[in-house]
């Protein structure tokens, strides 16, 4: 299948094209010297000077990357749990209902959902009432996807495991974790971009002040005034430190191997 | 800009002891506000001025706020800046804190209409921050001749279709309809909101959004010719490209005001009247004004207004005596309802 | 510890969150749809169904409709052109996969308004896409690609086809490469390994990739309403407009209650759709 191969290579490189395109028009903008999106009046790194002196979208930045990171966590964890509980039992509405949910619920009702009720318990809110309500609509994600994986796995090399006398513990940790990996560091990627991006559930459970505002939160309110390139030096910042991250854990990962 | 918020910055610097407010207790509030609508250094110098420290929370809309407020009792907020028939909500919700005049003898700058204002006579649960018209905002170069009418917005030229924005906002959307009309901004005959919102479906035809962020850059890049706007920020626009001009139509217009509202579960309802003494100050006030383009209902700052500023500026003059002739927009009630059933018909139309 | 035991521990902390932190929450708003809002905005505790006649009313159906459409369309193709994609990223060397998949995310880990806004300077009239047709020659008059479906659809595509590329992946990934060599071996031509052995496996990444951007666009409102310029209503901009602008809590729950129902009731026929293509596939 040579042909198709290279057919679907090319298909793969528009779709990063694609994906890339809105990324590098961004990119570009932030270096514009003018404070609009629409015009292009010189090249300028002003803005990337400014965004230093602005504490607000580096805390809020900050900010976001730790309820991300730390309701992904939470949420692969259970989720994994739950898709690992769950796919081997019968079928049953209830909780096919109960693990669709999450993603279904419109954010706008969640998140006032959860406002009224950490109103009525008399929680106080912060970074980490974004935590919690985070890892709901995660949690579901991340089972969704593990699930998939889970489909055709082959329960006969766990049995074989416990069978050989290793742990519920050590099979779980030697021979499934390694086999659903791929769907569970899918689920964690997905979690971690969902949570990243989030603002109404965050903006509604967020404590007042700006310890606890993200900086979805910090944009959404920001383009009242259209998008400066403050906010743009910001994001390229972000994606080159993506960039930066992925390129390490290759080097890193270059001694293991994918296991199928 | 920047000249002008240098020297704001370098007056304010030298007279801020006029703002001070001797022998409050220091402590921390926390202020929700529009992003870049008040000037950048408004908490150091509240700071320097009183020793209370002070955080500032961002909303994007005045709907926004209001249902976190709503949901959640306003528990950590000590002011909060919302539009007036939101503060007007929120007074009837009970959650809002009564004014207490004695603890801000700076009330005394505002212009006496501004103590007068229809939602809230003698200024009992809120404080006027920013007040203005709105209007038709438009390029002189592109548009020919000079728009007068709500319905040059609604029934425009044929050179025109296609680079109108209207405001999305359903109080405003509404509003020009009813302007357009004669009805009041207010109305709530179910009839009346039945033909403006026929009305506002036909002229969706010739519209190239609904904005309420962006109508003045998509001016200054000449994708829109003719926009509907707030008077300030017809401003941001004239500032880039000093063709764009700003009308109050013949038919009228409403006078928004933008407001100071203290939560009843604010827990520093002392210091939060600290801070809106300090707003109305004559510096503050003045500072405000040139910095976020509005006028204020503080007299004393805008009698200190550079006549220049004023003149590049022309809606910042308006006479108050004048703007108090427009209607204020008003808290509908239940007729609330039947405004946003009406805007999604008109959002919803192909 | 019996099998069934396991499965209760493994589902109990999940479960219990889900429990807490969504179902009792939910429960408490939508409660409020069987009463009526308050003049100002509260809860006027009068109970009735009206709120969900009203959600029947021809301005509401209308509006369910275009979302669904537009929903479907956002789904359709990302599916179509996330499959390929995928098939590529998996046909890959093992160690490149892993960095094809985080490039695909990578672009997510900016910012969702601002790409959405970085998409109005490429589709708008004086845009990067126009200006670079015109000034090739192929088109006179800039094209209305903004302010309308065209741009929704747009970019709802773009913000969810990465997940639809993870949840193929994540399928395809799985299936045993033995099973595709075996029908070659036994003479099937590639499309027919395809059709027949690759794509009925995979159909639960595809269904589960699917249900995600339908779900995902139809409850979206920044999109429609940024690139749709306001000009579209969609469930999304609805149910914001209800708890926030109308300040109607009992409407706007009615409605998502409605949505929610519907959308179950998709996932299931889905799910029931999926088990009976993937009994097929195996007897196939």
């Amino acid at each position: 299948m040579p042909d198709l191969s290279r057919w679907l290579n090319a298909h793969l490189w528009l779709v990063y094209v694609f994906l890339y395109a809105p990324i590098l028009v961004l990119m570009g903008l932030s270096f514009n010297r003018a404070g609009m999106p629409t015009a292009w009046t010189g090249f300028s790194t002003a803005w990337y000077g400014k965004l230093i002196e602005s504490p607000e979208i580096t805390s809020a930045a900050f900010n976001t990357l730790i309820v991300a990171s730390v309701s992904t966590v939470i949420a692969t964890m259970l989720g994994t749990a739950l898709a690992l509980g769950v796919s081997r039992r019968r079928p049953s509405s209830a909780l096919e209902a109960l693990l669709f949910a999450p993603m279904i619920i419109p954010d706008i009702v969640l998140a006032i959902a959860l406002l009224s009720f950490y109103t009525l318990l008399g929680f106080t809110l912060g970074l980490h009432s974004i935590i919690l309500s985070h890892v709901v609509f995660n949690i579901a994600f991340v089972c969704a996807i593990v699930r998939t994986r889970l489909r055709h796995f082959d329960y006969s090399v766990v049995e074989a495991s416990v069978d050989l006398g290793a742990s519920e513990f050590t099979t779980f940790l030697r021979v499934t974790l390694p086999m659903i990996w791929p769907g569970v560091l899918a689920g964690a990627l997905l979690a971690f971009t969902l949570s990243v991006d989030e603002f109404i559930i965050a903006y509604f459970t967020a404590g007042p002040g700006s310890s606890s505002t993200t900086l979805p939160m910090r944009i959404y309110a920001m383009i009242r005034f259209g998008v400066t390139p403050e906010i743009n030096a910001m994001a390229t910042i972000v994606m080159l430190f993506s960039f930066t991250l992925v390129l390490v854990s290759q080097r890193i990962n270059k001694g293991t191997v994918t296991r199928s | 800009m920047t000249m002008l918020r240098k020297l704001a910055a370098a007056a304010a610097a030298a007279t801020v002891a006029l703002a001070a407010v001797p022998g409050l207790a220091a402590g921390k509030i926390v202020i929700s506000n529009w992003d870049g609508y008040m000037p950048a250094d408004m908490a150091e110098q509240f700071q320097a001025a009183t020793g209370i420290e002070m955080e500032v929370a961002l909303h994007a809309t005045n709907e926004e706020i209001m249902g976190k407020i709503v949901a959640g009792g306003g528990k950590g907020y000590d002011v909060l800046f919302v539009s007036s028939p939101f503060a007007e909500a929120l007074n009837q919700l009970g959650l809002a804190a009564k004014i207490d005049h004695g603890m801000i003898p700076n009330l005394a700058n505002l212009y006496p209409q501004a103590n007068e204002l229809a939602y809230d006579p003698g200024n009992t649960y809120q404080v006027p921050y920013a007040w203005g018209t709105t209007g038709l905002c438009y390029r002189s170069d592109l548009v020919a001749g000079t728009p007068d009418s709500w319905s040059d917005l609604l029934n425009p030229d044929d050179a025109l279709k296609g680079k109108i924005t209207m405001l999305a906002t359903d109080r405003w959307l509404m509003a020009a309809g009813m302007l357009a009309r004669g009805y009041s901004v207010n109305e709530t005959d179910q009839a009346k909101i039945d033909e403006v919102k026929a009305d506002l479906i036909a002229a969706k035809k010739n519209l190239l959004a609904y904005d309420d962020t962006t109508f003045y850059s998509k001016l200054v890049s000449g994708e829109a010719s003719l926009v509907h706007a707030w008077d300030g920020w017809c401003n941001y626009g004239t500032a880039e490209n000093d063709q764009i001009k700003y009308v109050i139509p013949k038919e009228g217009t409403d006078l928004w005001v933008d407001t100071m509202v203290i939560p009843a579960a604010s827990e520093n309802k002392e210091a939060a009247h600290a801070f809106i003494n300090f707003v109305l100050g004559q510096e503050t006030g003045k500072w405000v004004a040139e910095n976020i383009m509005y006028k204020v209902p503080n007299k004393a700052a805008m009698e200190l207004l550079d006549p220049g500023y004023v003149a590049a500026f022309p809606n910042i003059g308006y006479d108050p005596a004048e703007m108090l002739k427009q209607e204020q927009m008003r808290d509908l009630g239940a007729a609330q309802k039947a405004y946003t059933k009406a805007v999604s018909e008109i959002t919803a139309s192909q | 510890m019996t099998p069934r035991l396991r499965s209760w521990l493994l589902m109990l902390p999940g479960i219990g969150w889900l429990t807490v932190f969504m179902i009792v929450p939910c429960l408490i708003v939508f409660f409020y749809s069987f009463f009526e809002r308050g003049t100002y905005g509260g809860i006027d505790y009068i109970f009735g169904f009206q709120n969900f006649s009203r959600a029947a009313e021809p301005v509401y159906r209308t509006i369910f409709l275009t979302s669904a459409r537009i929903a479907l369309e956002a789904t359709l193709i990302a599916v179509v052109v996330a499959y390929p994609a995928a098939y590529a990223i998996s046909l890959a060397p093992k160690a490149r996969q892993t960095r094809l998949l985080l490039l695909v995310m990578l672009p997510f880990w900016s910012n969702y308004l601002i790409r959405t806004y970085a998409w109005i300077v490429l589709l708008n009239r004086e845009g990067l896409i126009n200006r670079g047709l015109r000034g090739m020659g192929v088109i006179d008059e800039p094209l209305p690609i903004l302010y309308n479906e065209f741009a929704v659809v747009t970019g709802l595509v773009y913000n969810y086809l990465p997940f639809v590329i993870l949840a193929i992946y994540a399928s395809i990934q799985r299936i045993d490469p033995s099973l595709r060599e075996a029908s070659e071996d036994l003479g099937a031509p590639g499309w027919r390994t395809f059709l027949r052995v690759t794509l009925p496996l995979t159909l639960p990444g595809v269904a589960a990739g699917a249900v995600f951007v339908f779900v995902l666009s139809i409850g979206n409102f920044i999109t429609p309403d940024l690139l749709g310029g306001g000009r579209l209503q969609m469930v999304g901009n609805l149910i914001y407009d209800q708890f926030l602008s109308a300040r109607d809590w009992p409407f706007g729950a009615a409605v998502s209650l409605v949505l929610i129902f519907i959308m179950m009731l998709l996932l299931f026929a889905q799910a029931a759709a999926v088990n009976r293509a993937q009994d097929h596939g195996r007897a196939a």
